[in-house]
């Protein structure tokens, strides 16, 4: 240790890659942005193709009435593992990676505010991947309770369910530092001019959402460590014999998880932001009313939560809040989808591959809040809740919505951060697959559901066979589809035509005024922002 | 607030933070199979060996830093955001428990004692607070609450007599007289050592003498998960102070650059905000 800290003292003056430690010690120990977006998004990327497997498996049972390929227990532990790892182990991570490529580069800092917390938020994620997918080899398998964990099933479970418990507090961790990182960075390491109503769209939404973070990562904590007491301390805290009750867990479950959700698109709006405006060869429309809509979302977001509750028998008062409250989401994300589209509105646009996600964005992302409004009328979800309309609804959102603004925005960066164009033909051929297929796989959902068709079940009534078969093929295309995008992004390390510090004609920030690739370090004096 | 970046110490890889995620994979596996039967305690202490060992080396770190003059201005000012948003976390993670507290009393037990399906159930059962829940009061589960006016009044006046010694440490600090730090900061150890010695005595009277324990239901539960993660949180603030007095009698901190302390206070600040809540909501208005 001793050592380890005059050594450090050699580096530090040099401020640059020298006394950099190689091979994989580079990895574990880097306290660069650059460097830890890399691991996030490598980290998400793997983790998309193993949620992603589990989401085929789901769909090669569904495939046809009957039980045929998995046990329904092993069914349930996909649907749980699949969840859980989309969001706390894709999506999320994902948005982290950005974060630390961008953010410093687009506010002209040298770095993170805490480098080496930063390293910790990272590595924190492959240990609590490590206790989710263990859990697949305990006895009784993996956590098959729901990625919602509801109480009774979840107190009832088996070794798996302390193991997921606890990788949900190291995620919250990880998320917690990452987001105080974020922060700080925002409020604190801005290049002089840069004020806060200049700050790229992509910065705000991120600003914002790891207020979110903070705010509700803490909530959810305190959520499982309950469950875990319940489940070996002798506590009841969701046990009415002992004055407790399932219900609360779903509240305080829920008033994480529907700020969670907007966790995982607030970047993804600041993405397109990002995206259309440089396509567009046209500012943003309405910058100043996106900052406020993104705000007043993150504010109702706080009151809404019981929309995810409506049939567990709350008094009508409740109810018609929370429906009230719910709709009124839909006018600042109405605003958001109006700018976009203002932008794009008489603009000299061209489609290359970010653009075409993100108006398929915009799109699809619509339709998900349109079904999500269709969810939040009470005596409507009455009739579609847990049923398939509501996986329907969540996909558009999540899969059209925060994944495809990921892949937009990984198309859209990927030449500054490789310094290569990526294969275009290619990724318009990724671009379509993907499109087509989302909508094969997710659409007859909404029909499977309005049917009738419960969620989180391995088999089904014969009525239902022919959109379930539909919605497989179109999952295994989906699936596959994806490959295409790895092969364009190694094919884009590996190199290809070289791209220019602006990389796109009509793009702007600071981003794009250092060299393609990005230098290790960049910023180190700040630039001056007019 | 856009300030300038150039000079803003950015610290060399450092290997601390795979340390620490050893450490928790470790705790959390040891856990894990001991809570199941299978042994393993080991683990967990070998877990809690290492996360001693990484805070030791990670904060060693950063205070030869902070003392080589690496921390210019603005580092300073990101410590305090840092700080900040980690204590408003904390705020959050109580609040999912004083939130648990309110649903209960509030909504869960009236429901209990109030709705037909109960009066099948658990006939007869009076749903007021304190209360053990129906299924446990059917089986004679009894317990006496914790009162508010024996330790956890004096437990108050200690908490918040310590917010005070703090603050007058801090003035000390300021006004550069060494003596009135390190005495204000002495009393305030001494004063979150005789909480937490209390509060322990409070607990095995709890479990001795009143049957009130984790187990008591809806009111034990919340008893002690709220007192128990505050004196969790008393626990480690109280080893911080430890940690800033070691660092005052060295004389790290100077009159204009003292940030480790002033952590260190906000957050005893904090930790005694959260007892004036759990002072009124779990001990006096029962
Ligand atoms: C206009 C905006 C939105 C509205 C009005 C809305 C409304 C709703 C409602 C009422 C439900 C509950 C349905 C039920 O369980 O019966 C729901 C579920 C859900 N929504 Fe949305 N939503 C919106 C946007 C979003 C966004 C942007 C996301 C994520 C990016 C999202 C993700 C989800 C998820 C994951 C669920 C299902 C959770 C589960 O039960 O597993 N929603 N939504
Ligand atoms: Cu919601």
């Amino acid at each position: 240790m001793a050592h380890d800290a005059t050594h450090a003292h050699d580096a530090i003056p040099a401020h640059d890659g020298h006394g950099q430690p190689g091979g994989i010690m580079r990895w574990l120990t880097t306290t660069n942005h650059k460097d830890i977006g890399s691991l996030y998004l490598w980290f998400a990327g793997t983790m998309f193709l193993v949620a992603g497997s589990f989401a085929l498996v789901i769909r090669a049972e569904l495939f046809q009435p009957g039980l045929q390929v998995v046990h329904p227990d092993f069914f349930n532990q996909m649907t749980t593992l699949h969840g859980l790892i989309m969001v706390f182990g894709v999506i999320m991570p994902a948005w982290a990676g950005f974060a630390n490529w961008q953010i410093p580069l687009m506010i002209g800092a040298p770095d993170m505010a805490f480098p080496r917390m930063n390293n910790w938020g990272f590595w924190l994620l492959p240990v609590a991947g490590f206790l989710l997918l263990l859990g697949l080899f305990m006895p009784g398998g993996a956590a098959a309770g729901g990625w919602t964990m509801y109480p009774p099933l979840f107190v009832q479970g088996g070794i798996s369910y302390d193991l997921t418990i606890f990788a949900i507090h190291i995620l919250g961790a990880s998320s917690i530092m990452g987001s105080i990182n974020i922060i700080t960075t925002v409020l604190n390491m801005r290049a002089p001019g840069m004020t806060l109503m200049k700050m790229p769209l992509f910065v705000w939404t991120w600003l914002i959402t790891a207020y979110l973070l903070i705010a509700t990562v803490p909530v959810l904590a305190g959520a499982v460590t309950m469950l875990l007491t319940d489940r070996h301390f002798d506590t009841h805290f969701f046990n009415p014999a002992g004055g407790g009750d399932p219900v609360m867990f779903q509240h305080i479950f829920w008033f994480f998880g529907h700020p969670e959700v907007y966790i995982l698109i607030l970047p993804a709006f600041g993405v397109v932001s990002q995206i259309i405006p440089t396509f567009a060869r046209k500012p943003l429309f309405g910058y100043a009313s996106m900052v406020y809509a993104t705000a007043s979302i993150a504010i109702l977001s706080f009151i809404v939560w019981a929309h995810h509750m409506f049939t567990v028998g709350m008094p009508a008062a409740a109810q018609l809040f929370f429906m009230y409250s719910t709709m009124l989401i839909a006018v600042p994300t109405g605003v958001k989808v109006f700018n976009w589209v203002a932008t794009m509105w008489k603009g000299s646009m061209t489609f290359e591959t970010p653009m075409l996600f993100a108006i398929a964005f915009v799109c699809l992302f619509t339709i998900g809040g349109f079904s999500g409004l269709v969810c939040a009328m009470t005596p409507v979800d009455i009739q579609i809740h847990d049923t398939y309309y509501v996986v329907a609804h969540f996909h558009y959102v999540l899969v059209s919505g925060a994944l495809f603004a990921i892949i937009a925005g990984v198309y859209y960066w990927l030449p500054k951060w490789t310094g290569h164009m990526y294969d275009e033909k290619l990724g318009k051929l990724h671009f379509w697959l993907s499109v087509i297929s989302m909508n094969v796989t997710f659409f007859p959902m909404h029909f499977l559901g309005l049917a009738g068709m419960p969620r989180r079940y391995a088999d089904y009534a014969l009525q239902f066979a022919e959109f379930n078969m539909i919605a497989s093929i179109g999952a295994f295309i989906f699936g596959f589809s994806q490959l295409i995008f790895l092969a364009v992004i190694i094919k884009a390390i590996r190199g290809g035509r070289k791209a220019s510090d602006q990389v796109w004609e009509g793009a702007q920030g600071l981003e794009w005024t250092v060299p393609s690739p990005a230098p290790y370090h960049t910023f180190e004096t700040a630039p001056v922002v007019k | 607030m856009a300030s300038q970046t150039g000079g803003y110490y950015l610290p060399a890889p450092s290997h601390w933070p795979i340390v620490g995620s050893v450490a928790l994979a470790l705790m959390a596996l040891g856990a894990t199979f001991m809570m199941n039967g299978l042994g393993g305690g080991w683990v967990l202490w070998l877990g809690l060996a290492v996360l001693a060992l990484m805070l030791f080396g990670w904060f060693g770190t950063v205070i030869g830093e902070s003392v080589s003059g690496k921390h210019n201005k603005q580092v300073d000012q990101s410590f305090r955001w840092g700080m900040s948003w980690f204590i408003f976390s904390e705020v959050m993670f109580f609040g999912a428990f004083f939130g648990a507290l309110f649903y209960m009393r509030v909504l869960a037990v009236p429901w209990l004692g109030s709705g037909d399906t109960m009066e099948q159930l658990w006939r007869g059962y009076t749903a007021t607070w304190p209360t053990a829940g129906p299924g446990l009061a059917a089986d004679g589960y009894k317990f006496t609450p914790m009162g508010a006016w024996g330790i956890p009044a004096i437990n108050t006046l200690l908490l918040l007599t310590s917010g005070a010694t703090v603050t007058w440490a801090h003035w000390g600090l300021k006004k550069s007289k060494r003596g009135q730090l390190i005495l204000g900061l002495f009393l305030t150890v001494a004063l979150g050592l005789s909480f937490l010695g209390l509060q322990a005595y409070e607990y095995v009277h709890a479990y001795r003498e009143l049957g009130l324990t984790l187990g008591a239901g809806a009111y034990g539960a919340t008893f002690f998960m709220l007192t128990g993660f505050h004196g969790f949180h008393v626990t480690v603030g109280t080893l911080m102070l430890i940690v800033i007095l070691g660092r005052s009698i060295k004389g790290h901190f100077t009159a204009e650059h003292h940030f480790g302390f002033e952590g260190v206070a906000w957050y005893w600040h904090f930790v005694d905000v959260v007892w004036l809540g759990l002072f009124i909501f779990v001990y006096w208005l029962v």
